[in-house]
């Protein structure tokens, strides 16, 4: 095989053996550089997190033409309002100004998003749900009752009385990321009854006090 | 004197694994980047803890900042039947070549009147369309309204022929997988009072199971 190379005659004597032994490898280096060039554009250009969606599900309209159901009472209910940037919540009914008994004109109580406001809240006012969830997480870690009974349990939990339901009204100067923000706060605390409601007009007025 | 050998080892080494390497990563990220299709309005969508992947069957509204909407369905055939019953409501024609153009379109957001005019620009100019995106708070003319029917209705017969197919395979789909979802992705900066709007519309229909596009956020322990 090393006898057919090298043309010429020059290669006759002593420099034939060199030429030989430097002709098999390649130069690689502008392919590399190529190559890692791609692989930095790609990896640059790469997007992992792919979006994902959270389900809500909102309240059917009433229908006109339905016969008035009468409003369930809402015990263990807390509501949020929702401003830019701002959050305020009340708990059970609301009771307009002037109102008497032991239970008063509402007042509004001022929260943060953080971790510190809302989460805190949520955590406390939903505990019965929160205490089920780690009663049958540990069980389901214990492998005492399977992933599916897990899960019915849970969504009996928070179908429960006991459950904290939240209704959510939003003023004319929230933003979508305040909204998202407190939905994904409401599923942290594992809340099963969320409510997007319309705000009422003496809730507004109540905002609009509180946010000057 | 013996001869003094000078080690003829070159200096280059061998790169043929590192090369290797290289050429794999680099397919590895060819093959697993997904290009998107351009959309004509940037969106940044809120973060949230939820890890529910998209689903196949949608119907895509997108609310930019400003509260312009945008529509976009998934599927292909259910946007010819969609395109040919708006067209029918509001007595514009299509040709052949423009429903065909609207099956690959992503999202859109112009009035049925602009929307023959729409289909036949090129992607360039599509973006600099300016548009104030799909009526939707007018009443009487609610046009997203129409989409969304329209869209639903030929989102569940696709669905349904989805259906069938993967039955005749021999597999066992679940119907849920095939039904039709709606999902908004909306600006975090937009106001919601421009979703609550397009979420009455949905409502107005009956469609009360709706999906925000969040992305991925970890969740506290």
């Amino acid at each position: 095989m090393s006898d057919i190379a090298e043309g010429g005659g020059e290669g006759q004597h002593k420099g034939k053996k060199r030429a030989k032994k430097s002709s098999t490898r390649v130069d690689m280096t502008p392919m590399v550089d190529l190559a890692f060039l791609l692989l930095t554009f790609f990896v640059l250009t790469a997007t992992f997190s792919k979006p994902k969606v959270m389900s809500l599900v909102y309240p059917a309209k009433i229908d006109p033409k339905d016969p008035p159901k009468e409003q369930p009472k809402i015990n263990n209910a807390i509501t949020f309002l929702l401003s830019e940037n701002k959050i305020y919540y009340y708990v059970g009914q609301f009771y307009p100004e002037n109102s008497p008994g032991p239970n008063g004109p509402t007042r509004l109580i001022e929260t943060g998003f953080g971790t510190k406001g809302v989460r805190k809240l949520l955590a406390d006012k939903n505990k019965y749900v929160l205490s089920e969830k780690t009663i049958y997480g540990k069980k389901l870690k214990q492998e005492e009752i399977a992933d599916s009974t897990y899960l019915r349990r849970l969504s009996e939990a928070k179908k429960n009385k006991q459950a904290l339901k939240v209704l959510i009204k939003t003023d004319d100067k929230a933003t979508c990321k305040n909204f998202i923000d407190l939905i994904d706060e409401l599923k942290i605390a594992e809340i099963g009854v969320i409510a997007p409601l319309e705000l009422m007009p003496s809730e507004y007025a109540l905002m609009k006090s509180k946010i000057k | 004197m013996p001869k003094i050998r000078i080690p003829k080892g070159s200096p280059s080494i061998d790169m043929t694994p590192m090369v290797d390497l290289a050429f794999l990563l680099v397919t590895f990220f060819m093959l697993s980047a997904s290009f998107r299709s351009s959309e004509p309005v940037d969106v940044d969508v809120p973060s949230s803890i939820s890890d529910n992947i998209i689903p196949k069957n949608v119907v895509l509204i997108t609310i930019d900042k400003g509260g312009r909407v945008f529509f976009t369905m998934s599927d292909p055939e259910a946007r010819r039947e969609l395109l040919t019953n708006m067209a029918g409501k509001y007595k514009i024609g299509f040709n052949e070549d423009q429903i065909k153009r609207f099956t690959f379109m992503s999202s859109f957001g112009c009035t049925m009147k602009e929307l023959p005019g729409y289909i036949n620009m090129e992607a360039e100019a599509r973006k600099r369309f300016n548009t104030p995106g799909i009526p939707y708070t007018d009443s009487t003319a609610n046009q997203l309204k129409d989409w969304i029917n329209y869209g639903n209705r030929a989102a569940i017969n696709s669905g349904r022929t989805a259906f069938a197919e993967e039955k005749n395979k021999g597999k066992n789909p679940n119907a849920n997988d095939f039904k039709p979802k709606f999902i908004l992705r909306v600006d975090s900066k937009s106001l919601y009072v421009h979703a609550q709007k397009v979420i009455d519309v949905f409502r107005d229909l009956k469609l009360n199971n709706l999906n925000f596009v969040t992305s991925m956020e970890l969740a506290p322990i």
